[in-house]
């Protein structure tokens, strides 16, 4: 049961990156995007990586497409169609494209408890942190707690990003608020 | 959408309980999914809601650029400070211990809830602060 809802969602996915990449109208590729994405928090759900899924369906269906959205009504919402035919781009994407694929064939397969990621310290935090930490949500201890010095490392990259667009952007934001 | 009645009247029934949702999934991320990065999102969108349909101006003197600049750099300010205290009362950098040695497990809650409302602020602060900067380009139609 669970094959055939992977089948339908991963398939629609297919999909909808073939529309996107075909369409003329960067509104409505805008929207397709956002689509996309929540059909990966659907298929992260499913993976019960919940926060993950969390994650996705906010930033990327929300956020993102709003900014996407917010760009197209600062630029144009149709896409320049280019007329010639470019054999070095496709085949730059098709040896991408195999490469990638060719790097998944290393991968350990879905649930392999002998995979990499389950044999360093996860085990350690499944059993350690219901005493150690008192939190039914073993993501947010090791987000927070022991992870925290890379989850301040993250904050700050969003600092830096934020402080980036207030630097090249804050100027005309600030200027209008003063009115 | 200024002009726009089911917009304005849906959005003002949707805002409160979406603010509402984001402090939630702030608070409540030690025992469900979520934390900072998501509820910051969501707080975040609660406004880009509300600028859309009652425009920037209007949004901006609720939530006024000067404050979110400072909240961008007050979230990470709280992370690092409170990394900074477990390492002056002599502990590890970030180790939460440090918060209440006699019951370590309430100093790891303690110290947890400080960093996640730090990685709130910023997130919700930055989000907005990129939303306002596209959006004060040129006026939402």
């Amino acid at each position: 049961m669970t094959e055939i809802i992977d089948i339908v969602l991963l398939s629609f996915m297919i999909v909808l990156a073939i529309a996107v990449s075909r369409m003329q109208n960067l509104f409505m590729a805008a929207m397709m995007m956002g689509i996309f994405s929540f059909l990966s928090a659907i298929v992260f759900t499913l993976l019960d990586a919940v926060d993950v899924a969390f994650t996705e369906a906010a930033v990327g269906a929300g956020v993102s497409t709003v900014l996407l959205l917010g760009t197209l009504s600062l630029t144009t919402r149709e896409e320049k169609v280019a007329q010639k035919n470019n054999a070095l781009a496709l085949l730059v994407v098709l040896i991408t494209g195999s490469a990638l694929i060719y790097g998944t064939l290393d991968m350990p397969n879905y649930g392999d408890p002998n995979a990499p990621a389950h044999k360093h310290v996860a085990d350690r935090y499944i059993e350690k942190s219901g005493e150690e930490m008192e939190i039914p949500n073993i993501v947010t201890s090791v987000l927070a707690s022991y992870r925290g010095y890379d989850t301040l490392g993250e904050v700050t990259v969003i600092f830096t990003a934020g402080i980036g667009v207030i630097l090249l952007l804050g100027h005309i934001w600030r200027k209008e608020g003063k009115q | 959408m200024r002009h726009q009645g089911i917009p304005r009247v849906v959005g003002k029934w949707f805002i409160p309980p979406i603010l509402l949702f984001a402090l939630y999934v702030q608070f409540h991320g030690d025992f469900g999914p979520g934390g900072g990065f998501q509820a910051g999102v969501i707080f975040a969108a609660a406004v880009v809601l509300y600028t859309l349909i009652f425009g920037l101006q209007a949004t901006k003197q609720i939530v006024k650029p000067r404050i979110i600049e400072i909240l961008v750099a007050l979230g990470v300010l709280l992370y690092a400070g409170t990394g900074l205290v477990s390492l002056f009362l002599g502990y590890n950098f970030l180790d939460y211990t440090a918060l209440d040695p006699a019951a370590p497990p309430h100093g790891q809650h303690l110290g947890i809830f400080l960093v996640e409302l730090g990685v709130g602020i910023t997130v919700a602060a930055v989000m907005i602060a990129i939303f306002f900067g596209f959006a004060g380009r040129r006026r939402l139609r």
